[in-house]
C-alpha cells in the first residue's frame, strides 16, 4: 500500500495547482470568475467543406461571403484555417467575401473561417445597404392578390415594422388570396414583394441564431424590413415574429450566393458557435486592437486554441467530472443506493440535451414500458445476452415510437429523447427487473428514484450558467475536482443514511445498565498498548 | 444535554463513541487492507471455496454436482439421481442471489420450500441464467453448484420460515469478533439475508446464547412467522461452531470475513460460505459497535501474533463474551 504521505502530497499538490492555475488564467487573461452578461463574446466558426476529383488534381476556387459590420455587434477577430491555399479577402458588388485558391487539389477538402463578434449594445455603424426597389413584376391575378393584402396591412399599421407584422396578419386573414400566393412564390418572398409594393426596402438576409455550444448549424432566412432612417428589424418568416437584435448574427445581407466553388461540387457549410464571458479590459482591448493581439504571447492554458466545433464538444465534456463529483459525493457522503454507478451521470447529460421535465417524462416513460415488456421477456426463457440485446432493440424501438407521439403532438422537444444513452437504459431495465423479481418493487422504486434524484442534481449542477462558465475556462477546476474525488476515496467517516440507520441502535445502547462495552474494550486495548 | 438537533438522524459523534462501524470504514480500513485482492476468488467462487475447505479439513456442505455450460444442463437429471432434495446456486452469486431450494422432486416436478412446483424447464432456465451471469458479481460468466440440502437441527424448526437458518460470525484476523444467527421469515421469501427482511439474532461469543433480535434495523422478541421467542434460541454444539469459523482464516487467508455456518442433524456445524464484504447489520443485531472489537483485537495481534485457532477463540471469548456459561 502507498503510504498516507505520498497520498496526502499528492492531493496537496493537485489542489495547489488546479487552484494556482486558475488565478493564473483569471489575472493574466483577465477571465472572470462568474459569468456576466456584460461582455459576451462569440466564437462562430464555419466550416466549408467540398468533394474534389479523387482521381486527377485539378485547380480549386472558393468565394466565401463573410459577415460585415452590423448593428448590435462589433467584429473583434477573423481568421482562416486551409492548409496550402492561398487567401484574399476581396470585395464584390460592395460585399467582402474571402476567397481560398489551389493549383493541384485532389480528394475532400475542408476549410475554416474563424470569427469573433462582441455583442455591443452601443454599435449602431452598419455597411448594410438598403435595397433599391424593383419595379414590381408579378402577373395577373396574383398582383391582385398582393395588392389586397397590402391595402389590408397597410391602412391598420404606421411604420415599416407595424406593416410587416400586419402582412403576416393578413396572409392569416385572407386564407384565399394566401394559398393561391403560395403557389408561386415562398412566405417570405410574399412579404417582401408587398412591402415593395409598397415602396419600403426590404430584402432576405442570411441569419445565425447564436445559440451556445451548438454545432452543425446552418444560416436561416429571415426578412430585413427597412424605416426611412435607414435603421432595420429583422422578422423570422417561419414563426412570423420578429428577431432578438441579441442572438440573429446576420452573415449574408446582399442576396449574394453564400458560397461558390470552382472545380468542386457538393460544397457544404457548417457553424459552430460558442459563447465566452470576457473582463471589460479584454473587452477594451479586443475592440481596440483586434489584429494585434495582447495576449498572443503569453501562454494560455485553455481550450480557446481549438477549433470551434471541438470547443462546443469540450464544454459538455468538460462538464462529466462535475456530475461524476457529484455521484461520488451522493453516494459515499450521503450513502443514497442508485442503480449502476455512473448511469445517473449519463442521465443527466440527456437532460441538458432535452431540457428537465420533458427528460424525466422521457426517462420514466421509457423505463417503465422497457419493465413491462422486460417482464414479458423473463418467460421466455432466453439468454442472458440476447436478453438484453432484446430489451435494447426495444428500448431504441420506444424511444423511436415516443419521438413521432411527441412530435406529432406538438412538442419538437420530444424529438431529443434520442439523446438518452440505449445501451445503458437497457441495462437499468434489465438490472431493475431481477431486482422486481427478487426484491419486489419497492426496492426498484427505491433505487430508481435514487438514480434520478442523483441524475437531477448532477443535471442542476451541470446546466448551470456559473459552473458551465467555470469548467470550460478554468482548466485548474478539473484537477481540483480531481484532487476532492481522492479525498472523498479516503473518507472513512459515517455516511448521511447510516445515522439514520443507526439512530435505533445509538438509542438503545447508549445507557447500558452496566458500564458500555466500548468503554470497557477501549480501556483493555489501552492496557495493551502500555504493555500491561 | 442533547445539542443534536436532527430526530431521525444520531449524531455522528455517538456512533463514534458507541464504536458503530459505517461502511467507508469497513471498506477502507478492514476490507481494503486486510483483505488481499489476490485471495478474492478463494471467497467469491463457492467451489474454490469447497475445494480450500476440503484441503484443510474444514468441514462444509456436500456437492453433488456442478454445470459449467450450456449443454450440461441436460444432464441436470442424472446429476441429481438419488437426491431428492438439493439446491442451485450460482458459484459467484452473492447476497443471497440466484439460489433456488428444491426440497423434494415428484412426477418430474420440484417442489420449493413454500410447496410451489416448477417444471424442468423453470430449472433449466435458471441454470441458463446462472450461468449467463445474472447473479455473480459484475455479470461475468458462471456456473451452478448443486449441493445436497441440509437437514437443519431440530432446535431451529421453530425459529425459521422455509430456510436454513445460519450463523454468521465476522472473523478479524483469525479471532471471531461478533456473531449472529439469521432466520428466514415469509417476508425475506425464505432468504437468509438481514435487508430483505430475515431476522438475526445477535449470539453471545461465549455461549451461543441470543442477546437481541431484529427485523428490518428494529429490535424484535418473537419470530414474525411462528412465534417463538428469540431470546431463548442456543445454538447448539457452538465451541464447534466458533472454532470452524475461526479456522477459516488460516485457510483463507483473507484477514476480514463473515463466515456462514449451518448446523447439520447428521455432519453437526458445515461451512456454507464465505464472505469478503460481511454487513454491518451485525451491530444492530447484537446491540454493540464492531470497532472497539476491532481495535483491540488489532492491538492484541501486535503482541501476540500467531495463535492456534483454539486459543483465539478463547481470548476472543474471554473478552466479547456478554453471557456467562
Amino acid at each position: 500500500m502507498i503510504s498516507r504521505g505520498v497520498y496526502y502530497l499528492v492531493v496537496c499538490l493537485l489542489l495547489l495547482t488546479g487552484i494556482s492555475l486558475m488565478i493564473y488564467q483569471h489575472e493574466t487573461f483577465e477571465v472572470p470568475y462568474f459569468p456576466s452578461n456584460k461582455n459576451i463574446a462569440w466564437n462562430i466558426e464555419a466550416k466549408i467543406s467540398f468533394d474534389t476529383k479523387n482521381d486527377a488534381s485539378g485547380p480549386v476556387k472558393v468565394s466565401f461571403a463573410i459577415p460585415e459590420q452590423q448593428p448590435g455587434f462589433n467584429i473583434v477577430n477573423e481568421t482562416t484555417a486551409s492548409p496550402d491555399y492561398g487567401l484574399n479577402f476581396v470585395e464584390k458588388n460592395g460585399h467582402s467575401r474571402v476567397e481560398w485558391s489551389k493549383r493541384d487539389v485532389m480528394g475532400p477538402q475542408t476549410l475554416y473561417y474563424r470569427i469573433e463578434i462582441l455583442a455591443d449594445k452601443n454599435a449602431t455603424h452598419t455597411l448594410m445597404t438598403v435595397p433599391e426597389i424593383t419595379p414590381n413584376v408579378t402577373p395577373e391575378p396574383y398582383l391582385t392578390a398582393l395588392n389586397q393584402i397590402k391595402e389590408a396591412a397597410y391602412s391598420r399599421s404606421t411604420d415599416p415594422f407595424s406593416f410587416t407584422r400586419e402582412i403576416f396578419n393578413e396572409l392569416r386573414n385572407q386564407d384565399q388570396n394566401a394559398k393561391l400566393l403560395l403557389h408561386t412564390m415562398s412566405k417570405a418572398e410574399i412579404v417582401i414583394n408587398a412591402l415593395n409594393l409598397a415602396n419600403i426596402p426590404s430584402r432576405i438576409v442570411k441569419v445565425l441564431r447564436l445559440e451556445d455550444g451548438r454545432r452543425n448549424q446552418k444560416l436561416i432566412p429571415f426578412i430585413a424590413v427597412f424605416d426611412e432612417k435607414n435603421e432595420f428589424q429583422v422578422f423570422d418568416p417561419e414563426t412570423e415574429t420578429e428577431g432578438f437584435k441579441e442572438n440573429i448574427f446576420i452573415w449574408e445581407s446582399n442576396s449574394n450566393s453564400l458560397i461558390d466553388v470552382t472545380g468542386g461540387s457538393n460544397s457544404k457549410v457548417r457553424f459552430s458557435i460558442v459563447r465566452n464571458n470576457i473582463s471589460d479590459n479584454k473587452a477594451v482591448a479586443l475592440k481596440h486592437d483586434a489584429d494585434n493581439l495582447k495576449y498572443g504571447s503569453r501562454f494560455d492554458l485553455s481550450v480557446h486554441y481549438l477549433p470551434i466545433e471541438e470547443q462546443a464538444v469540450f464544454k459538455v465534456v468538460l462538464l462529466i467530472p462535475i456530475g461524476v463529483f457529484f455521484v461520488v459525493f451522493l453516494r459515499i457522503i450521503v450513502g443514497l443506493k442508485t442503480s449502476g454507478t455512473f448511469m445517473p451521470v449519463l442521465i443527466a447529460m440527456a437532460f441538458l440535451q432535452t431540457n428537465l421535465v420533458v427528460g424525466l417524462i422521457g426517462f420514466i416513460a421509457i423505463v417503465g414500458i422497457g419493465l413491462i415488456i422486460r417482464s414479458w421477456l423473463s418467460y421466455l426463457n432466453l439468454l442472458l445476452v440476447a436478453r438484453i440485446s432484446t430489451v435494447i432493440i426495444t428500448v431504441i424501438a420506444i424511444i423511436g415510437f415516443l419521438s413521432f407521439i411527441t412530435y406529432k403532438v406538438g412538442l419538437t422537444d420530444g424529438i431529443k429523447i434520442t439523446f438518452f444513452p440505449m445501451i445503458i437504459l437497457s441495462w437499468t431495465i434489465e438490472r431493475m427487473s431481477i431486482l422486481w423479481e427478487e426484491e419486489g418493487y419497492k426496492e426498484v422504486i427505491k433505487q430508481g428514484s435514487g438514480s434520478l434524484l442523483v441524475a437531477v442534481i448532477a443535471y442542476l449542477a451541470m446546466s448551470s450558467a456559473i459552473v458551465q462558465h467555470i469548467t470550460f475556462n478554468f482548466l485548474g477546476l478539473q484537477l481540483v475536482i480531481l484532487a476532492l474525488v481522492l479525498l472523498m476515496g479516503n473518507y472513512t467517516g459515517y455516511r448521511l443514511s447510516e445515522l439514520k440507520r443507526f439512530k435505533p441502535l445509538a438509542k438503545e445502547i447508549k445507557e447500558p445498565q452496566g458500564e458500555l462495552e466500548a468503554d470497557r474494550l477501549k480501556k483493555a486495548t489501552n492496557d495493551l498498548k502500555k504493555g500491561k | 444535554m442533547n445539542i443534536w438537533p436532527f430526530s431521525k438522524y444520531c449524531s455522528p459523534f455517538t456512533l463514534h463513541h458507541l464504536g458503530i462501524m459505517g461502511m467507508n470504514q469497513r471498506n477502507v480500513n478492514y476490507i481494503g487492507r486486510y483483505n488481499s485482492r489476490s485471495l478474492y476468488p478463494l471467497v467469491d467462487n463457492k467451489l474454490l471455496t469447497k475445494e480450500l475447505a476440503l484441503k484443510h479439513k474444514v468441514n462444509t456442505t456436500m456437492l453433488i454436482g456442478a454445470i459449467k455450460h450450456q449443454y450440461e444442463i441436460a444432464n441436470f437429471v442424472q446429476v441429481i439421481k438419488g437426491h431428492s432434495g438439493f439446491c442451485v446456486k450460482p458459484a459467484h452469486g452473492s447476497g443471497g442471489k440466484g439460489i433456488l431450494v428444491i426440497v423434494k422432486t415428484e412426477n418430474d416436478l420440484f417442489y420449493k420450500p413454500n410447496g410451489q412446483a416448477l417444471t424442468f424447464s423453470d430449472i433449466e432456465r435458471h441454470i441458463s441464467n446462472i450461468l449467463a451471469g445474472l447473479f455473480s458479481l459484475g455479470g461475468k460468466q458462471d456456473f451452478a453448484l448443486i449441493e445436497d440440502l441440509i437437514n437443519f437441527d431440530d432446535i431451529f424448526a421453530d425459529y425459521s420460515y422455509e430456510g436454513v437458518p445460519d450463523v454468521r460470525v465476522i472473523v478479524f484476523l483469525g479471532y471471531p469478533v461478533m456473531c449472529m444467527m439469521r432466520l428466514s421469515t415469509e417476508s425475506s421469501d425464505g432468504k437468509a439475508n438481514l435487508h430483505q427482511g430475515a431476522v438475526g439474532v445477535g449470539l453471545c461469543i461465549r455461549t451461543g446464547k441470543a442477546v437481541r433480535a431484529v427485523q428490518k434495523n428494529l429490535p424484535i422478541f418473537k419470530h414474525p412467522d411462528t412465534g417463538a421467542d428469540l431470546f431463548k434460541l442456543q445454538v447448539p454444539s457452538w465451541d464447534k461452531v466458533i472454532n470452524l469459523a475461526a479456522s477459516c482464516y488460516d485457510m483463507s487467508g483473507l484477514g476480514y470475513i463473515g463466515t456462514d455456518i449451518v448446523l447439520d442433524k447428521k455432519h453437526g456445524p458445515l461451512l456454507l460460505e464465505l464472505n469478503a464484504r460481511p454487513g454491518l447489520a451485525i451491530q444492530t443485531a447484537n446491540g454493540a459497535g464492531l470497532l472497539p472489537r476491532l481495535h483491540f483485537i488489532e492491538q492484541f495481534v501486535k503482541r501476540h501474533p500467531q495463535l492456534p485457532p483454539d486459543e483465539r477463540v478463547k481470548i476472543a471469548q474471554q473478552y466479547f463474551g456478554v453471557k456467562e456459561l
